[in-house]
C-alpha cells in the first residue's frame, strides 16, 4: 500500500477515505484535517483563548499537540478524579498531562477533586443516587462543573474536549436507541456558550478513534493505554464495538451516520436550540446555568 | 510461526499471510486494532514473516 502523496511504503489506510499515507504525511494530514473542521464549524480563531480538557488520554494529548502546532492559544486542565484505587490510573494519567506540558512548554491547570471538594469520584458516588452504582455518571457531572468553572474563572473563550467521532457515534447510537430528543438536540461539533457556561467545541469529531490513536503513536506521544477502571463493560465500549462491526462491513458507516445526523438536525428535523435555552436559570449557588429552578446538580450533590 | 499480541492474550498464525488475514483468522477487527512491529505501525497489507512478532494496539479507551 503506497502514501497517495508520495509513493512511499503507507503505515496507516483509512478506508472511509480511500486514503492510505506515510508516517510524515500522515502527521500532517491530521493537523490539516482538524484546522479545517475547527474554521468549517466555527469553534474558535487563533486570537480567543481556548482551554483543552486533557485526561492523559491519546485524544485529548493529541488534539492539545495538534492545537499548539496549527498555533492556537491553548492551555490544558487536568482533572484528578482521584480513580486510584486498584491501579494507579488518576495518578499514571496526571503524570502523563503533566510530562506534555513540560515538555512542550504549555501552560496546564490541576484540579484535585479531593483537596477542592473534600471527595474522590468513588467517594462521591457512595454518596450520590446517580449512575446505578457506577461512578461514571457522578464523574461526568463534576467535569463538567469544573471544566465549565476554570474556563469561566480563568478568562477562557471556549473548552475543547478530544471526543473523537467514535465517541460521537456511539452517544448519537445510544441516544437514538431510545430517542432521547434532549440529548439528540444538543450534540454536534459546537456547543454555544450561554451567559454562565462557556462554547464547548470538539474538533476531532469527524476523526476516528483509530486515526487519533495513529496520530499519537507516530507522533510519540506517550498517553494512558489502560481504561478507567470503571469504563470496562461500559455501554459507551459495547457500542463502538457494535459500530466498529458495521465499519467492518461497511467503510464510512460511522461517519456517515454522524454527519447525515449533523445535516438532519441543521435541516430542522429536531426542534430548534431557542426551545431549551429559554428553561435555563442560574443556580443561587454556583451561578451556574441549570435546567430547574433551585441548586444545580453539582450543588445538590455537594450538600449532601 | 508468526505471533499476535494484545493487551495479555497471545494468538499464532502462519508466516505468509496478511496482516488482514491474521486477524480475521483471530476475529480481531482491523477498525480496533493498530498493528505494530518492532514499535513501528504497519498497515493491513503487509505480509507477515516467519519469526514477526506483531504488537496489536487496542484503539477503543473509555474513561
Amino acid at each position: 500500500m503506497k502514501c497517495r502523496t508520495c509513493g512511499q511504503k503507507a503505515v496507516v489506510n483509512m478506508r472511509q477515505h480511500k486514503l492510505a499515507l506515510c508516517k510524515e504525511h500522515y502527521l500532517e494530514w491530521i493537523p490539516e484535517q482538524t484546522r479545517r473542521f475547527i474554521e468549517k464549524y466555527k469553534m474558535f480563531t487563533r486570537e480567543e483563548k481556548v482551554l483543552v480538557a486533557v485526561s492523559g488520554g491519546k485524544d485529548s494529548l493529541s488534539l492539545w499537540d495538534i492545537l499548539q502546532r496549527l498555533g492556537y492559544q491553548a492551555d490544558g486542565l487536568y482533572i484528578c478524579l482521584g480513580i486510584d484505587e486498584d491501579l494507579s490510573y488518576s495518578s499514571e494519567s496526571q503524570r502523563l498531562a503533566g510530562k506534555f506540558a513540560a515538555e512542550h512548554g504549555l501552560k496546564l491547570h490541576i484540579v484535585d477533586i479531593q483537596k477542592e471538594y473534600g471527595a474522590t469520584i468513588p467517594q462521591f458516588n457512595l454518596k450520590s443516587h446517580r449512575g446505578r452504582g457506577k461512578p461514571c455518571s457522578v464523574c461526568g457531572l463534576v467535569k463538567r462543573h469544573v471544566m465549565n468553572h476554570i474556563a469561566r474563572d480563568f478568562g477562557y473563550d471556549v473548552l475543547a474536549t478530544g471526543h473523537n467521532l467514535d465517541d460521537e457515534a456511539a452517544v448519537l447510537f445510544g441516544n437514538t436507541l431510545t430517542w432521547s430528543g434532549e440529548y439528540l438536540l444538543r450534540q454536534g461539533p459546537v456547543l454555544l456558550g450561554t451567559p454562565g457556561l462557556a462554547r464547548k467545541v470538539k474538533p476531532l469529531c469527524r476523526i476516528y478513534e483509530r486515526e487519533m490513536l495513529a496520530y499519537a503513536l507516530l507522533r510519540g506521544i506517550e498517553y494512558i493505554y489502560d481504561e478507567c477502571p470503571f469504563s470496562v463493560g461500559s455501554t459507551s465500549i459495547y457500542y463502538k464495538q457494535l459500530l466498529n462491526k458495521l465499519e467492518s462491513d461497511r467503510p464510512g458507516a460511522k461517519l456517515s451516520f454522524y454527519l447525515s445526523f449533523l445535516e438532519a438536525r441543521k435541516s430542522g428535523l429536531f426542534a430548534e436550540r431557542e426551545e431549551i435555552q429559554a428553561e435555563l436559570h442560574p443556580c443561587p449557588n454556583c451561578g451556574q446555568p441549570t435546567s430547574a429552578p433551585g441548586l444545580c446538580s453539582f450543588c445538590r450533590m455537594m450538600s449532601r | 510461526m508468526v505471533k499476535l499480541v494484545l493487551r495479555d492474550q497471545e494468538f499464532e498464525v502462519r508466516p505468509g499471510m496478511t496482516m488482514l488475514d491474521a486477524l480475521k483468522k483471530n476475529d480481531i477487527l482491523l477498525e480496533s486494532v493498530l498493528c505494530t512491529r518492532d514499535g513501528e505501525l504497519i498497515a493491513e497489507d503487509e505480509i507477515l514473516k516467519d519469526g514477526d512478532v506483531i504488537k496489536l494496539i487496542a484503539v477503543i479507551s473509555g474513561g
